[in-house]
Order: C-alpha cells, then structure tokens, then sequence
C-alpha cells in the first residue's frame, strides 16, 4: 500500500470519528487530529519525495499503486504523485489544517459543518494524487457538491443564491470536463488496443489532430470554470463573499487550484498541439482576467470581495503562466498557485477572525485596527505584502518567475501580453496598500472596536501556520522549484515534442 | 418446470396469500402484512439460486441468465416497495382491502416476468397487459380520494390506447412477417414501409409505458392522484421493465432496423429528458416533481439503448437497477412523510432537517444519487449510459444531456435547499417511522452508496448482455 492511500483513509476515518463524536468539542478535536496527521503525513510525503529524487529515482511518477476497479472498461484506482502534485498535497494539507481551527466557532451543526469540510477536502486530496481520468473526475465533483450546504447552511449575506450559483456553474464547467474526458477515453487508444483512462499512458500516446481539437476547449474550459477564467469566473466574488471563513479559505486557496492542475495536467499536458493552437484565445481572456479582477478589486469595498477579485485576477495568472508553453513559466505557474493559496487562506482568515470582532466587513467602517488588534493586523500586512509581490515573500518567487518565463516568448503577441499582465502589479499595490491604509492604520472611528481583543490561540496556530508556509517559500524557493521541476520534465517534453521550439 | 421458476413461485405466493384472505376475518386483514412480506422475501432469495436456461411453449417463453438477472433485480425492487408501504397499509381506512394491494402487485409483476421472459410477441403482449391493468386498480386504491379514483381511470384510459397502439403494430409485424416469434421476425424485418409503420406503433406504445416526451402527458396526474407507494412502483418497477424489454426486443427483433430507430431514438431523448427537466424545475408538489424526474431519467435510459452494443444494455440495466435504489429512496421518505402528516409540497419540507435528521439524508442521498453525484451509485450509472452513447460517436447528444444533468442538480438541490437550508416557523414535526420504512430505506442507502464501488455488479451484467454487433 503507498503512501498516498493514507490520504483518502485518514478523511474517512475522521469523518467516521466525528459521526461518533458526542458533543461540540469532540467534533472539533477529532477534526484537529484527522487534520494534523493529514498534515505530518504530507511533510513527510515531501521529505520521502525529495529524497527518492536526490537518491536518483527519475521515474516518472513515484508512490504509485494500481488497483483494477471496472475491469471491461478499464477503469483503475490509479495513484501516484511527481513533484507538481506533491506540492499541490502539501498546500492542501496546510490550509485545511488552518481552516479548521479558523472555523472553531461553528455552533450550529458543528457535526455537519465539518464533515462536509472534510469531505471537500478528500475530494481535493484525492484529485490530486489520482492519475486514472475516472477517479480524477470522481473526485473533482465530490469536492464541488459539500460546497452548496458549507456556502448555504453557514454561509452569510446571500447564501442561498451565491451557493447555487456556485454549485451550478462549477458542475457546468465539469459537465464539460466529463465530455472531455469521455472523448479522451475513447480517443485513447489511436493504434488499436483497450482503450484507458490512464493519464500517463493516454500521454504517450498521439491523439489525432481533429480530436484534440474539438477536446481542448472543452477540457480547457471546464477546468477554467473552477480556475475562474473570465467570463466563466462570475461565480467566484460572490461565492467567496458568502461562505463562512474556513470555506473561502479551502475555496480560494485550494478548490480553485483544482481548476489550474486540472488544465495544466490534462488539457495541455494530454492535448498539446491543440492548446498550442488555441493558446492565443485563452491568452487574451486571462489578460482580461488578470486586469479585469485587479481592477475589480480596487473599486469593492466589502474586504471580502476585494480579496475575491485579487483571487480571480492571481488565478488568471496561473492560466496565463501555464499557456506560455516554456518550463520557467510553468514553473512559476505552479508556484503561483501554491502561493497564492496559502496567501489567499491567510487572507480569508484574517477577515473572518476580524469580521468576528467587529461585525463588518466594509473598510469604511473601520479604522486603525492595528491599534486594538496588533496581532491580525501585522499578519495582514505581511499578507498583503506578500500578495503584491514583496521580495522575500512567496508571491515574488511565483510572480517573477511567471514574467521571465512568459517574455522568452519572443513575438509580440505575447511579449505585449506579458507586459499588460505585469502591470497588474501596480494595480494589486493600489488595492492592498489602500485596505491597509483605511483598515489598519489611522484613527479609531468606532468607539466600540476599543472593546476588542486580538487573536486567541486558536486564531494564533491557523494564522502562523499559513504564515510559515509564506515566508519558507519566500526566504527559500529554491527547493520548491526543484521538486516542481522534476515533476514538469514529463510534460515539457511531452510539450516540446510537438510544439515547434519558440525559445531563442 | 424449473424454468419458470420465477413466475411459478410468485403465483404460489399469490394463491396462498388469496386463500389465507379468504380464511381472515374482517377486522384481523392486516394481519396478511407480515406473510405477505415474508412470503416475497423467500421468493425473491430463491430467485437469486442458479437456474437453467431454456425453452417453453415452442419458443413462446424463453429464460436465459439475462432474464432471470432482470426478474431478480425487479423482485428486489418489488419488495423494498412492499416493505416501504406497510406504515400506509395499517392506516385505518386501508385495514380492509390490504390483501388486495399484494395481490394486485404481485399479478402485475408476473406480468412483467412473462413479458421479459418473451420470446414471441403474444405472450409479451399477455405479460405487458397483465403488468398494466392491475396498476390501474391500484392507483385507483384509496377511491375516497376523488384523485385516486381519476388516476385509476385516467391509467387505464391511457393503457387502452397505448395497448391498441402497439397492437396496431404487432398486427402489422405479423402481416409482414408472417409470424410473431422474435427469431423469426428478426430476420423477416427488411424496413419495408410496413415494417417502419409497425416499429413506429410499437415503439409509441412502448414510449406511453416508459412515459417518453411526447407521450408523457398522463405521468404526473397519475404519480399525483395514486398512493406515494403505487406511484413508485409505477415509476421504478413499471418503468424498469418497461425498460428492459424495449432494449432487449430493439435489440433483438428490430436489429437490422437499427439505423432508423437510433434516429427516432436520439430526437425523443433530447425531447424527453429536456421537457421532462424543463417541467420538473417547475413543481411543488413533490409526488409531481418525482413524475417529471422520472420522465428525465426515462430520457436518460434512451441514452444507453442507442448506445446499441453490449455496452449500452449494459449500463442500462446497471442504470435501471441503480435508479431503483435512488428512486424507491426518495419516494419511501415522500411517502412516510405523506403517511403522517399529509404534506406533499416541497415549502412543507422547509426546515425538516432540523427537525427530523434522518429522513432528510435519506432525502438527500436519493436526489443527490438521481442527480448523478459521486460517490453514489447514480453517478456511476450515468457515467457509463454516457460512455456508451459517447462510443457511438454522438458527442452532441451527450453534451445535451450533460447539460441536463444540470438543469437536474438544479431542482435536486431545490429540495434539498428547502430541507437543509430554509428555516420554517412551522416545520414538519418530529415523528418516528415504523421499523418497516426504515429497513426499506436503509436497504435503498445501501444500494445507493455500494453498488458503485463493487465493480462486480457491473461485470456481472455485461457478462449477461449483449449488443447489436
């Protein structure tokens, strides 16, 4: 048995606990408990993997087990990680970790809140380590559907609208994934023989033009939905907006992500020529994407849909990356994606943690929250820092790679591109120096916000942690970007192999 | 003898329990519950032993591993529904007439044993009014209803005319062919205009009994006038058979035909499952609402039977036998919940989570298993009817019905919304269900949550089915 199993027992086995749970505080703990051992077991997921490649393994996929499930149509439980997906595991156990102590104030339906919680996040887990098109769809939807009861049950403002919206809309994008997957299912096996599910084997194989074709967009953009491509992203700001703390923090740190491993590792990685081909169209909707949800978040004023824009627009930042079709950006896409996510986690729970305080969460309403709350409002500021791409931090690693990557591509097209893209930056300074500068710092304007108390130690482990993952990248990327790119020499050859050389 | 094994037990048990009603006394009827339960329960293991494949009547009835498969998986289906009704049966104005709901059952699911096990037009004609006209009386059941009784009549009405429709059509086959055996019709059948004109009637009868757009129209004023229990067997076991035997007799007698019924097949499933969605979105009445999802996941099934290879059969009988679990799973909560407060709308569920937790699960699992969501087995039963139309090549008819799939999750989760989500100043109070409900529905979770992942299942019957080519 691998390694990798434990992560779909150990969210069973904690959703069984809590069934069993007798009170509040046994539903909590028993979640804290599945969720640290999630975690340790993804560190040492990560040690095992980079020692494995510092021992000369060159495999291409590691820990992987291969169960027959349906024999006649070849359906596998097919799972294994390469460095892309190991990082994904880890940014995953991180922020469900975070998230369940930032939802230690759930009282109605506890039991329920965190089962569904869980069960997301084995969707999540178990997305990312499945290798067979069948259980990586199986998965997908499975994290999708707790969605709709977390963001309508516990969710606030609109809930019920913003989580049908959102439940619609992302079971529309994988309604166009199951298309998708079927033609490739069936377009698997070009030479004859049994036709699979296995995404390795479906990679060497050479899929004919006219169907790669017609598939990509439908991959592409099923994925896309949940990766917030413009115009598909709509779902997103008010998704975010609604759900309870912990949700936004698994929704914009992790489920999202899903959107973006799902077009890196299957559309493009399965269907290269045609994404080559297509590339320009996507690479126009997420410059859109990337200006358009900068912007968007400068004109909010609700600290939640400010960080929902941000999140659309560093999202379309990751599509863009992987469109680029060079290994640098791919790179840089991939840690985008990984910093991104835990600074967007960090994000969401600092404004849950100060919506608990002071019951708003419009920045017009507040004001110097540094003074009561030291704690939370440095931990903002180290996010926000992060977020517009301080050195030092992760979000410059991801940034700047993504930019270097994206201007080897020598043509105008995508060097104009790359330099729209790039200004966004200016934009996020704009929209993260100004909450700063209205929230945090300046006068008190509300005598009851004296009242308030900074973080508890529940407060303090979630936003440490996510803190942590911050700065290790930051201070020290390059490990990251070394296990990342054992994972991309696959597909960059894959790529390379069928994609004229556009490098000089 | 052993051949009609199945058919033989369920007529011994109908005998017995006719002459045990005789021997009751009046006010002790409800006494037969128990037996009668029982009974069907023996009926539906001893289906489960291995038996012979073979021939009776010269060729007239015919059984063969696949038939016995589907007799067994509409037994089971049957006796979930049996067990489901007992908590409506002891209802006092019931007490008298309860033998007659088995009886009246158990000759409809004879009939659809014969009419599965047909190897020749007449004796399927026999098995399919036998299967239907007893339902009529049973929708009719609780006739102190004024919408009962016009349920009663208005199945019957529709019965009538589907019946002397397909007849119409038989009648040509034999003109044409010379014969009504299905081995020998088959390789009469040339698409000789007359042969098209006979498809085309048997195809419309068969459609009124799956209720296929456009014949559909009688569907959602029966569901709505019969007892929650009838009309879930009409809309499981009827339709499940009804199902059955229109793949196998596509696939057998109309084979060379196959490029004209793929045709009709692929327009009535947009049809069917788009209207059948379109409608449903719009119910309040949740014995309504079931109507028109079933209509839908009619639709659904068309989608595996134009797949035409071993395939589609396949994964239209394992689609069948996963809608029967999901199915009887959302009516048997529809129907204790009708039993004990008479609430039938979706705003009466409004808050019933709250109030009664376990039911509102079950609720949830059943839509959520119709609605195709992993890992329920209605996921996995959708995903293969997909591949098998996929495998066709017709990527358009899939992707109509994917974005069905959502247009269904969107009235699904209305329901579950009402139950989980809103709040109610006057929810559904508190009630504890009988033992019987809840073995019913504890069996249709079971269905639902292990039928996908013991792949055997799936093996088991595409080892049975077969296809065109």
């Amino acid at each position: 048995m691998s390694i990798l199993t434990l992560f779909i027992i150990i969210p069973v086995l904690t959703v069984i606990g809590i069934l069993f749970s007798r009170n509040h505080m046994q539903v909590k703990w028993t979640s804290v408990v599945g969720m640290s051992l999630q975690l340790i077991n993804a560190i040492v997921l990560i040690f095992l993997y980079l020692a494995a490649r510092r021992a000369g393994n060159t495999d291409e996929i590691l820990f992987a087990q291969d169960n027959v499930w349906y024999e006649s149509l070849n359906i596998h439980f097919f799972i294994g990680v390469d460095g892309v997906s190991v990082a994904m595991i880890g940014l995953t156990s991180l922020v469900v970790f975070a998230g369940i102590f930032a939802s230690w104030d759930i009282v109605d339906l506890p039991r329920e809140f965190f089962i569904s919680l869980i069960l997301l996040a084995s969707g999540v887990f178990g997305f990312f380590i499945s290798l067979d098109l069948f259980t990586m769809f199986l998965f997908y939807e499975l994290a999708v559907i707790p969605m709709y009861l977390l963001i309508g049950i516990w969710g606030s403002g609109p809930r019920h609208y913003s989580a049908m919206k959102l439940t619609l809309m992302l079971m529309g994008g994988s309604a166009f994934i199951l298309l998708g997957v079927l033609g490739l299912y069936l377009n698997s096996a070009p030479g004859g023989g049994p036709l699979t599910f296995d995404l390795i084997k479906i990679s060497k194989e050479q899929i004919p033009h006219h169907v790669q074709m017609f598939l990509f967009p439908f991959l592409f953009v099923g994925f896309g939905v949940l990766g917030a491509l413009f115009p598909f992203h709509t779902w997103s700001p008010d998704g975010h907006a609604s759900a309870p703390t912990a949700v936004s923090m698994l929704h914009a740190g992790v489920l999202m992500k899903l959107g973006g491993y799902g077009c890196y590792r299957v559309a493009v990685f399965l269907l290269p020529e045609a994404a080559h081909e297509m590339a320009w169209i996507f690479i126009i909707l997420t410059t859109i994407g990337v200006i358009y949800g900068a912007l968007g978040a400068v004109w909010q004023k609700d600290l939640k849909y400010i960080n929902a824009y941000s999140s659309v627009s560093h999202c379309a930042l990751v599509l863009f990356a992987i469109l680029m079709f060079n290994e640098t950006a791919m790179n840089g896409a991939i840690l985008q994606m990984i910093s991104h996510g835990i600074m967007t986690a960090l994000f969401f729970a600092l404004i849950g943690m100060i919506y608990g305080r002071t019951h708003t969460r419009y920045i017009n309403e507040m004001g110097g929250l540094m003074k009561v709350m030291p704690f939370l409002a440095v931990a903002y500021v180290i996010g926000g820092l992060a977020s517009l791409g301080l050195p030092g931090f992760s979000g410059f690693v991801a940034e700047m790679t993504i930019f270097v990557g994206a201007f080897q591509n020598a043509d105008v097209f995508h060097r104009v591109a790359t330099i729209i893209v790039a200004s966004s930056i200016v934009v996020t300074a704009v929209y993260i120096l100004r909450v700063v500068g209205i929230l945090l710092l300046g006068k008190i304007r509300n005598e009851a916000f004296n009242e308030i108390k900074d973080a508890r130690w529940v407060d303090r482990i979630s936003v440490v942690a996510l803190i942590l993952g911050i700065t290790i990248i930051g201070v020290a990327p390059l490990w990251l970007s070394d296990m990342i790119g054992s994972g991309l020499v696959p597909v960059m050859h894959k790529i390379l192999m069928v994609v004229p050389v556009i490098i000089h | 003898m052993l051949i009609m094994r199945h058919e033989l037990l369920l007529i011994a048990i109908t005998v017995i329990l006719l002459i045990v009603e005789i021997f009751l006394p009046a006010d002790r009827k409800h006494k037969i519950i128990l037996p009668a339960i029982l009974l069907m329960t023996l009926v539906t293991i001893a289906g489960f032993l291995p038996g012979d494949s073979g021939i009776l009547f010269g060729g007239m009835y015919k059984t063969n591993p696949l038939t016995l498969l589907l007799k067994n998986i509409l037994n089971t289906g049957v006796l979930i529904v049996f067990i489901q009704s007992v908590d409506w049966l002891k209802k006092p104005e019931n007490k008298e007439k309860v033998s007659e709901y088995f009886l009246l059952m158990l000759s409809t699911l004879i009939g659809m044993n014969y009419m599965i096990s047909a190897g020749d037009f007449l004796m399927f004609y026999i098995g399919l009014e036998l299967a239907t006209i007893p339902i009529a009386a049973l929708a009719a059941y609780e006739r102190y209803k004024e919408k009962s009784a016009e349920a009663g009549v208005k199945l019957i009405f529709i019965s009538a005319l589907s019946s002397g429709i397909l007849l119409y059509g038989l009648s040509m086959i034999y003109g044409t062919c010379g014969t009504m055996y299905f081995e020998d019709v088959a390789p009469a059948i040339t698409g000789a205009p007359l042969q098209v004109l006979a498809f085309i009637f048997f195809f419309a009868g068969m459609a009124f009994k799956l209720s296929l757009v456009p014949f559909h129209l009688w569907t959602a004023d029966v569901y709505e006038g019969a007892p929650v229990n009838v009309a879930s067997y009409l809309s499981v076991i009827s339709k499940g058979a009804a199902a059955f035997v229109f793949t196998i007799i596509l696939y057998t007698v109309f084979a060379k035909i196959a490029v004209l019924w793929s045709d009709v097949i692929y327009v009535i499933t947009i049809l069917t499952i788009t209207l059948g969605n379109l409608f449903a979105m719009r119910q309040q009445n949740l014995k309504r609402f079931l109507a028109f999802s079933s209509i839908a996941q009619a639709g659904f099934i068309l989608l595996g039977v134009i797949g035409q290879s071993q395939l589609g059969m396949t994964t239209v009988i394992y689609f069948v036998l996963v809608y029967i679990f999901s199915n009887l799973g959302a009516f048997g909560v529809v129907a204790i919940i009708s039993n004990r407060t008479g609430k039938e709308n979706i705003d009466d569920y409004d808050g019933l989570y709250r109030t009664n937790p376990n039911l509102s699960l079950v609720m949830m699992l059943a839509l959520f298993s119709l609605a195709g969501i992993p890992p329920l087995a209605g996921f996995f039963g959708k995903f293969f009817l997909f591949t098998a139309a996929a495998r066709q090549g017709m990527y358009i008819l899939v992707l109509i019905a994917l974005v069905n799939t959502i247009i269904s999750l969107y009235y699904y989760l209305l329901v579950i919304k009402a139950m989980l989500l809103n709040n109610s100043d006057q929810p559904i109070a508190y009630f504890k269900s009988d033992a019987y409900t809840r073995l019913g529905l504890l069996l249709c979770i079971a269905g639902m949550v292990i039928i996908g992942f013991v792949s055997p299942v799936y093996e088991m019957i595409l080892n049975l089915s077969y296809g065109l080519y």
